[in-house]
Order: structure tokens, then sequence, then C-alpha cells
């Protein structure tokens, strides 16, 4: 039952940390370059756009939940397989999220990358 | 990809990293915060290690979302993945900590992903969503053939 619970929480920390990057990267595609932006209307301008998308606050949102969550499950289960369990999980959850919601050209070069680095982060952080 | 993206991306790296580490070394210090004792946490920040891992970690949070204003999520998490690769390092030769076999290959690993994406393109999406997005107009501009510095200005740089 113990067991349950940590998956549970560590599928949960994965799920709003997924959610949470892919509003972020949706917010700030919509605010458009950064740089261009400054150079051309003043940072006033990228302010103003990136503090008026509802996407950062509910990427934000969904970060925080996953920070809260990640703190109760470490209180069932052990910081050596919790947060590189969650860790591993939302570099490939993130590839899938990607692909499906922001429309990015997910390519073999790319899903590699993704399972290299999940794989890393997992042996590193273990 | 210009140097100064390249630059950007590093600074994601080497905040994230810094922040993380400087945070926990500090909250080592401050000692077990239960969630019963919320003033604890203000206390918390009080602890000159833990404001100043509040503050890298905010300068990587301005850094990594400007990042994700030119380049794809699944392009940008794995170039700044490095991080952990840097936390390992300092362990071995700043503070001569033991770095298991496991984790050397972890460090290989991880290398190794960001050696794959190193060199595509940094952004493959379509930024339908928003008409008035500066990346979007400079593609019209290029494509319906305007002035050359009306593109570079949109910041459609690869």
């Amino acid at each position: 039952m113990k067991h349950a619970y940590i998956w549970g929480g560590i599928l949960t920390i994965a799920f709003f940390s997924v959610v949470g990057d892919v509003l972020l990267a949706r917010a700030m595609k919509q605010v458009g370059d950064v740089h261009a932006l400054w150079r051309r209307s003043g940072l006033w301008t990228v302010v103003s756009r990136v503090i008026s998308n509802p996407n950062i606050f509910l990427g934000v949102a969904a970060m925080t939940v996953a920070f809260f969550t990640l703190l109760f499950a470490l209180s069932w289960g052990d910081l050596s397989l919790v947060a590189p369990a969650a860790a591993s999980l939302t570099f490939i959850g993130n590839a899938f999220a990607a692909k499906i919601f922001l429309h990015e050209k997910v390519d073999r070069r790319r899903w590699i990358a993704a399972v290299l680095v999940a794989a890393g982060v997992a042996l590193l952080a273990g | 990809m210009t140097f100064r993206k390249y630059l950007v991306l590093a600074g994601v790296t080497v905040f994230g990293a810094a922040g993380d580490s400087v945070l926990s070394h500090g909250m080592k210090q401050v000692g077990n915060i239960s969630i019963h004792h919320l003033p604890s946490v203000i206390l918390a920040v009080l602890n000159p290690e833990v404001a100043l891992g509040i503050l890298l970690l905010l300068v990587f949070i301005v850094l990594n979302m400007t990042a994700l204003s030119w380049a794809d999520l699944t392009y940008v998490l794995p170039a700044t993945s490095m991080g952990y690769v840097l936390l390992a390092l300092s362990a071995r030769f700043i503070l001569h900590e033991q770095v298991s076999l496991l984790r050397w290959l972890g460090i290989v690993l991880i290398s190794g992903g960001v050696g794959f994406i190193a060199g595509s393109p940094a952004l493959t999406s379509h930024s339908h969503e928003d008409p008035k997005s500066p990346l979007l107009t400079a593609k019209d501009a290029a494509r319906n053939g305007a002035p050359a510095e009306e593109v570079v200005s949109g910041g459609v740089e690869s």
C-alpha cells in the first residue's frame, strides 16, 4: 500500500511538472522572442506581455502543486527514489506533451536525447 | 542560434545548478521545517545561503523563460540538463566527494543526450495561437519578401 502512495505521489509530481512546463513554454511562445521584442519595444513591453499572459500564472500554479506534492511524497518515500523518478518521468512526459500540445517536431534525435537524459538523471540523482 | 542565445542556455544551466545546491546547503543549516510550524519557513529565508539560493533561482527562472520564448521545450530541457552534470562534477572536483561508477554513467548518458540535440534546430513549433507573435510576423514578412532588416528585428535566427 505504501508503494502505491509513493508511486501515486511520483506520478502526480511528474504530471503537474509537465503541465507547468508546457504552459510556461506556450506562454513564452505567445509572448514572442524576448530579445527581439525588447530591442524593438523596450523592456516594459516584454514585462507587461509576460504578466498579462494567463498561461504564465496557470503554469506557475501547476509547478507549485508539483513542489508541494514533492514535499509530501518525501515524507512517505525516500528522496533517492522520489526525486530521480519524478525528474525522469517529467523529461519523458514533456517530450510527449510538447509534441501533442505545443506541436513541436519531436524527431528521433529529440526522443533519443530525452530518453538518454531521463536515464542519466535517474542514475545521477539515485 | 546566435552566441547570445547559447549564453542564455549556459546561464539557465549554471544558475539552476548553483541555485539548487546553495539552497539545499542553506536548508541543511536551517534544519527540518514542519508544516505545522509555518513561521519557520520565513525564518529560513533569513539564512543568507537560503536567500542567495532563492535569488539565483529567480535569475534561472527569468533566463529559462527567455530561452523558451525562442526555443522548443524539447530543446531547452535537454540542453540545460548539463546542470546535473555540473553538480556531480563540482561534488567530485571542488568538494572532493566520491562519485560512484553509476553516477559517472549518468554523466555520460546526459552528456550524450545533450550531444544529440546540439546543432539541431532550436525551434520547430509554429505559433498558430497568437497572430500578433513577432516571430510569426517576421516569418510572414520573410515570405512576402520584406526588407532583410525587418526580418532580423523579428528574431528569426536558427
